[in-house]
């Protein structure tokens, strides 16, 4: 047991030295002096809770995604039937129960409705994203697909980290991270931001400006009572338009919404110097609007922001240029923030904060500081206790405990792990359990000699004896650490990977390391007697 | 210069002679520690009931002004919240668990911390917001499965792991002494009303690994002696076991305990409820290992005949792993 070729030597201190040089970029960089760049330097991650920033979880809801699909295929619909030659009318249009169903007013149009609705049916892949059902020859259900809605989903949220991704960008941070997650979330972490609160409120508007005529013959009464006419639905007026508290009635149908934009910034109106948001379409959406705004001038139409309306106007003329400017009481930071919010594009469903941690960054480094010398002061007086006990043999557990942090740390850094604040408190259990394998061997020893074997025997015999329990319980806190991973959430997690890490390291070192050096040391100074 | 020797070689205790009345002592803590959780209640965080956290520093005053920050807070009609001094005196932690029937409503607790965050701020231009923590009912029920998950997973699986590595006995053993320690910690925290938050989970896991880490060292002596007294009375091969580990025992709990304490006094103070844990639950575990783990293999039955057959044929197997045989 105490023999080491020379291979073995040298693997075992090649091993040991490259992965302690692996930690030492990450310790240069935090202490401050610099480390050169032409080398590699592979760096631990110092968690938000360490570094400062904030982490959001952000869950769309995907309901909105199925209603807003439902809403597309009724337009798509109502338009190719429209346009057919000669017409199709339908009527008994229905959009309850997550399905799209309708009358054809002439049975006989069927199979050449059928046969304009059908490719419809078909997504984008090779699945079939509805389902189109005739009952008793005249009434058409269009049934979403589970895959379909699915996929439906999957590209709302591809779509949507791109806007959150754009929007994050024009806040300028640094290393922003941004994750899909689960089937409806997305993770951001961003380090170092200075206003969690400007990031939440950006991240929190969906930007889905629509422009929908005002339905006129809707009865005052029965607007503000929540009841709608046929075709249309009623919005709230968003807080601070001096308005508060009422509601408008629009045509559900036949709007534009705010997709096809191109630039849109803050600016300030010189007529009245209210904060106003200038958008400009692209030449599509400039079309539409013109076209929106040239067959209905004179009649009223609502700007509605994320189901708010934010005003309704009397359309005085035609609108050609493709440029329109949305006023609805901002401040100047809240107009800011909607054309940030406008320009990266809207959401495609919205999303709501679920989970927000933010660290102040001063907060940050004083846990870090005070975590350092906890740590410090902790290592010097394990390291007196070690010494004082074992003499020789503790020094060596001592190295063995240097080597364990900076392996360790090395681990972490090639790994690109990241360090958080309860990651030092498993730092502190991997100590423990290093020493506990050099108690456990040193003890052994010592209980040997005491028998009365000789040196080489009741050292071979210390760590033989010893190995068996060392093994069995780091096996088992294995176990136990790959199952806090595998189940644990955010700071559960920072602390099983330091501990699962941990364990490799400090067997290898509390055992193979220094039974290297014991080895070595013996047959150099070939003792009669140890201290120990 | 004579070396430390914490536990003298001729060390004797009886510990089992007093076995019966401290089994019974700590039965009678777990059943306490459990009534403490059922009346008391955990003072859970936000990780685990939703709602928002903040932690501010005052930056002009000396202390916080507590008491204003209780009515001011309390003044936004979300229920008492919980101020409380958090690491020096003019910093605090602001708890608002979430309102009654907002547990379905997702943006509820970010709204409730933005509104929190933003009067405190009018009132005391002083305040600076060092942490904001905002979790939805929702995700704060996923965060309670899986700590309830990751606790029973970890339990389970070491426990299959020592009756696969030693005897079931020695596997329902180590889950009682687990068992012990971890309703022992949960009623620290009731009594003692700390936050109890994710860390907390993640302390008394490591306190799941400290105990049977102690656990195993007793148990591989017990089997080593079993092997080797084969007519010892199991009292007295259960007593040589755990004075011969003794040591050990001191040296290790000795260690972790002089690392932990500065963790205690200088570190973070959101590290404090975690480091507290698991410096309770080292006096814990090792009492555990003690006087849990091994009274109970006497009345399982375990004998020195228990490990006559498996064991060598075991024993082989690990020769052969090792390369040795």
């Amino acid at each position: 047991m105490l023999e080491f070729p020379l291979w073995k030597k040298l693997w075992l201190w090649g091993l040991t030295l490259a992965l302690a040089a692996a930690a030492l970029p990450s310790l240069f960089t935090s202490t401050g002096l610099g480390w050169p760049a032409q080398l590699p330097s592979p760096q631990i991650n110092l968690g938000l809770d360490l570094a400062g920033g904030s982490h959001l979880l952000l869950e769309a809801k995907a309901e909105d995604v199925a209603a807003q699909r439902l809403t597309n295929m009724e337009e798509s619909v109502r338009q190719l039937m429209r346009s057919a030659t000669p017409r199709i009318r339908i009527g008994d249009v229905s959009t309850a129960e997550g399905r799209l169903s309708f009358i054809l007013e002439d049975a006989a149009d069927i199979d050449r409705a059928r046969g304009l609705i059908e490719p419809l049916m078909m997504g984008t892949g090779l699945q079939r994203e509805w389902d189109l059902q005739v009952i008793d020859g005249q009434r058409m259900v269009l049934t979403p697909t589970q895959s379909g809605i699915d996929a439906a989903l999957n590209d709302a949220m591809d779509a949507a980290t791109e806007v959150v991704r754009r929007r994050i960008d024009e806040l300028g941070t640094r290393e922003p991270t941004i994750i899909r997650q689960g089937d409806t979330r997305i993770v951001v972490q961003v380090p170092g931001l200075e206003d969690p609160e400007a990031l939440k409120n950006l991240l929190g508007q969906t930007a889905q400006l629509e422009f929908k005529l005002v339905d006129l013959t809707a009865l005052p009464a029965n607007v503000q009572a929540g009841i709608a006419p046929p075709g249309s639905e009623i919005f709230p007026y968003a807080p601070g338009t001096g308005r508060d508290g009422q509601f408008e009635a629009v045509r559900r149908l036949g709007g534009i919404r705010g997709d096809n934009l191109t630039d849109a910034t803050a600016g300030v109106d010189p007529q009245d110097n209210q904060n106003v948001v200038n958008i400009a379409f692209d030449t599509q959406g400039g079309a539409k609007f013109a076209k929106l705004t040239r067959e209905n001038v004179g009649k009223p139409f609502a700007i509605i922001l994320d189901g708010q309306v934010l005003s309704a106007p009397n359309i005085n003329e035609p609108i050609l240029g493709g440029r329109a400017q949305i006023k609805g009481s901002f401040t100047t930071e809240s107009a800011n923030q909607l054309a940030i919010a406008l320009r990266s594009g809207a959401l495609p469903v919205p999303l709501e904060v679920v989970e927000e941690r933010s660290v102040g960054p001063d907060l940050g480094a004083d846990s870090i500081r005070r975590g350092l010398i906890a740590m410090m002061i902790g290592s010097l007086a394990v390291i007196t206790l070690m010494m004082a006990t074992y003499g020789r043999f503790g020094v060596y557990a001592t190295i063995a405990l240097v080597f364990n942090v900076l392996i360790l740390l090395g681990i972490m850094a090639l790994l690109n792990m990241t360090l958080t604040l309860p990651g030092i408190a498993g730092f502190v259990i991997t100590i423990g359990s290093a020493v506990d394998a050099n108690v456990l061997i040193n003890e052994r020893i010592r209980e040997e000699r005491a028998r009365g074997r000789k040196v080489i025997a009741a050292i071979e015999a210390g760590y033989r004896e010893a190995g068996r329990a060392i093994y069995d319980a780091n096996f088992t806190n294995f176990i136990a650490g790959v199952a806090l991973f595998i189940f644990g959430a955010g700071p559960v997690k920072g602390f099983a990977v330091v501990l699962v890490v941990g364990l490799f390291s400090s067997v290898f070192t509390a055992v193979t390391l220094t039974r290297l050096w014991v080895a070595g040391w013996l047959r150099k100074a070939r003792p009669n007697d140890i201290r120990i | 210069m004579k070396l430390l020797k914490l536990v003298p070689d001729s060390t004797n205790i009886r510990f089992q002679k007093y076995g019966v009345p401290f089994f019974i002592f700590s039965i009678l803590m777990i059943v306490g520690s459990w009534a403490a959780v059922l009346t008391n209640g955990l003072n859970f965080g936000v990780d685990f009931i939703g709602g928002q956290e903040v932690r501010m520093t005052f930056e002009e005053r000396a202390q916080a002004p507590i008491p204003e920050l209780r009515e001011l807070v309390g003044g936004l009609g979300y229920g008492e919240p919980v101020v409380q001094e958090f690491g020096k005196p003019n910093q605090v932690s602001i708890r608002v668990p979430l309102p009654e029937g907002a547990e379905e409503t997702p943006g509820a607790a970010t709204e409730i911390g933005n509104r929190v965050i933003a009067s405190v701020n009018k009132n005391f231009p002083d305040a600076r917001t060092d942490g904001n923590d905002t979790v939805s009912g929702k995700v704060a029920g996923e965060f309670r499965n899986q700590a309830i998950f990751a606790l029973l997973a970890a339990m389970a699986a070491v426990s299959i792991y020592i009756w696969v590595r030693f005897e079931w006995q020695f596997g329902v053993g180590a889950m009682f002494a687990l068992f012990h320690d971890v309703s022992l910690t949960m009623g620290l925290f009731a009594i003692t009303q700390m936050e109890f938050s994710l860390q907390i989970v993640a302390a008394i896991l490591a306190i799941i690994g400290y105990s049977l880490n102690d656990t195993i060292v007793i148990y591989d002596r017990i089997r080593e002696n079993l092997k080797k007294y084969r007519k010892m009375p199991m009292i007295e091969l259960l007593d040589l076991s755990v004075n011969e580990t003794l040591a050990r025992t001191v040296m290790t709990s000795l260690t972790l305990l002089v690392a932990l304490v500065p963790l205690l006094i200088f570190g973070p103070a959101s590290l404090f409820g975690m480091v507290a844990a698991i410096t309770f639950g080292l006096f814990v575990g090792t009492y555990s290992s003690v006087y849990m783990a091994g009274p109970l293999l006497i009345w399982m039955g375990v004998t020195s005949n228990s490990f006559v057959q498996q064991e060598t044929a075991a024993d082989r197997q690990e020769k052969l792993a090792r390369g040795e045989g």
